[in-house]
């Protein structure tokens, strides 16, 4: 386990919003500004509260979008019948302040300090966000260890930051299949994440790999359950659950 | 990662949701801690159980044989914590 | 002091509610929250019962069938939950409690409703009498759906909905008082939203 487990008091925080951008039409990324931000590791993520002027209170998670040492940020999806992410999403803007409190996490989190272990990081939907810092993390240390990405979005514009995993670097491989809908000509995977898929993208075995899935929690009980059934150890295998959201 | 009896529901957490609210009872990071069944003995880290949060309380079930583990009730600005369905918690 | 967030609405009151129909620290809701303790229970109708029991024997007991075979009523109920949200108007199809009870000589005053998945609820017998309880198997025109407790649940809308105990399978009338789920985890053994009664010692 790393050493690096947070310690002391976790209090509430006010964020003040810097600026906010569009990832996809239903997702966005913010960034805050937090006098108080000591830092976090990949994977990690923070509680958010929002109180509105009647004394409502709401509070969610979210997994943090930057790496170690960057700014904090948080990409969040507008959910269909959701009370706080269309607030994030639609309304909040630079300026504006909500409470934070972070980072959080001790199990669903990379330090990249095992340069041998490769890693399959598994991403249904928004759940490739924690992902996200991992590999822009490990761009920053300059790390060597072999990383695929298989990422499951419904559809190309559903692609969560496309272009930044394009380019995600030597040594990393993203692998996508869009569930719904494939642009014209679409030499990629389509359809769910099966055992077949993983089967061609998780690393054998016998490189004694570690595995991260990420998602909604349907996604995830089945794709850990077949990364088990190719012979991931079950302490191998990091599961991150994110509840009934949007399914990829 | 563990062994499942029957799937929990589309709607279930882990534990990985209740690390603010461990870290506040505990004043440590509390996900990685491992948690003993007190129920079937069943031990695994706290992020591996399942939590379902959208409750009056949060309640914290084992994995394995689905009984309760935690119930955390907040009353006021109080974490109301109860831990008698769990047999021993070992953090790091 | 916390913060506000600026525009952040929550759920936001319709402006023209009757606040006399919203209990004290409640926020009127048009939407219906799944809330759950625990996994949502798929019992087949064909193996579903409904029971009294009383003194640790089955006192009666009704099929799914049964069930569905006894006279029904439309009911139209504010709901509260100790969560704070409160949905007005809500439409259900329902047997009465007082159906169910009437068929049973009945010696105790309070009642342990349980269900599938263990969840377990208590309330005097007098709250689940007298046209205040029913056993709702319809909501909204439509079978209840099972996130919502289906196939069916109690529905005792006077009190906090946590005493509206999804998935019931049944009563068990008790003579000394036995706190259910909640109220064992700190929540109020009565329940009544109009004195805010959500904590043990409110």
């Amino acid at each position: 386990m790393a050493g690096t487990a947070v310690r002391g008091r976790l209090t509430w925080q006010v964020a003040t919003v810097a600026s906010a951008r569009p990832e996809t039409a239903s997702v966005r990324t913010i960034e805050f500004d937090l006098p108080g931000w000591a830092g976090h590791q990949a994977g990690q993520h923070v509680d958010i509260r929002l109180t509105a002027d009647d004394g409502y209170v709401a509070e969610r998670s979210y997994s943090i979008a930057s790496a170690p040492g960057e700014p904090l940020q948080l990409t969040v999806e507008r959910l269909e019948d959701g009370e706080v992410s269309p607030y994030l999403t639609e309304e909040l803007r630079p300026g504006d302040q909500i409470e934070i409190r972070g980072p959080i996490g001790g199990y669903f989190v990379w330090d990249g300090d095992d340069a041998g272990t490769p890693l399959l990081l598994v991403a249904g939907g928004s759940g490739v966000v924690p992902f996200r810092s991992m590999l822009r993390h490990r761009a920053s240390i300059g790390s060597n260890v072999p990383v695929r990405l298989l990422y499951s979005a419904r559809s190309l514009p559903d692609v969560i930051y496309h272009t930044e995993l394009d380019m995600a670097g030597e040594g990393a491989e993203v692998v996508y299949t869009l569930t719904r809908q494939q642009p014209p000509g679409w030499a990629g995977h389509s359809g769910r994440v099966d055992a077949a898929l993983l089967t061609e993208v998780a690393w054998p075995d016998d490189r004694r790999p570690l595995a991260y899935v990420c998602g909604p929690t349907a996604f995830v009980e089945i794709v850990a359950g077949q990364l088990v059934s190719l012979g991931y150890p079950p302490d191998r295998v990091k599961t991150e659950r994110y509840g009934g959201v949007g399914a990829p | 990662m563990t062994e499942r009896l029957s799937g929990p529901d589309d709607n279930a957490l882990d534990g990985n949701a209740i690390g603010g609210v461990l870290h506040e009872i505990f004043g440590t990071e509390m996900t990685t801690a491992e948690v003993t069944c007190g129920h079937c003995g069943h031990a695994c880290q706290v992020a591996e159980e399942v939590v379902y949060l959208r409750a009056p309380g949060t309640v914290v079930r084992c994995r394995t044989c689905t009984e309760v583990l935690v119930v955390v009730v907040r009353k006021q600005e109080m974490n109301c914590v109860d831990m008698s369905g769990v047999a021993a918690l070992r953090a790091s | 002091m916390s913060p506000l967030s600026r525009g952040f609405h929550g759920r936001r009151q319709a402006a023209d509610v009757d606040a006399s129909r919203v209990p004290p620290g409640q926020y009127v809701t048009t939407d219906f929250p799944v809330l759950s303790a625990g996994p949502t229970p798929h019992t087949p109708l064909e193996n579903w019962t409904f029971s009294i029991k009383q003194g640790g024997q089955t006192a009666k007991s009704w099929s799914w069938q049964e069930i569905r075979n006894l006279p029904s009523e439309d009911v139209t109920a504010d709901i509260h939950c100790v969560t704070k949200w409160t949905k007005l108007d809500t439409r259900w199809q329902a047997v009465s409690m007082d159906t169910l009870l009437g068929q049973v000589e009945r010696e105790a005053r309070y009642v342990l409703a349980f269900c599938d998945g263990g969840y377990t609820t208590n309330l005097p017998l007098a709250d689940v009498t007298g046209g205040r309880a029913w056993l709702a198997y319809g909501y909204d025109g439509a079978p209840l759906r099972p996130e919502h407790g289906g196939p069916a649940r109690l529905l005792v809308p006077h009190l906090y909905f946590w005493k509206s105990a999804k998935w019931v399978r049944g009563l068990e009338l008790v003579t000394a008082d036995e706190p259910g789920f909640w109220e064992r985890y700190g929540y109020h053994n009565y329940g009544d939203p109009w004195r805010e009664q959500r904590y043990a010692g409110d």
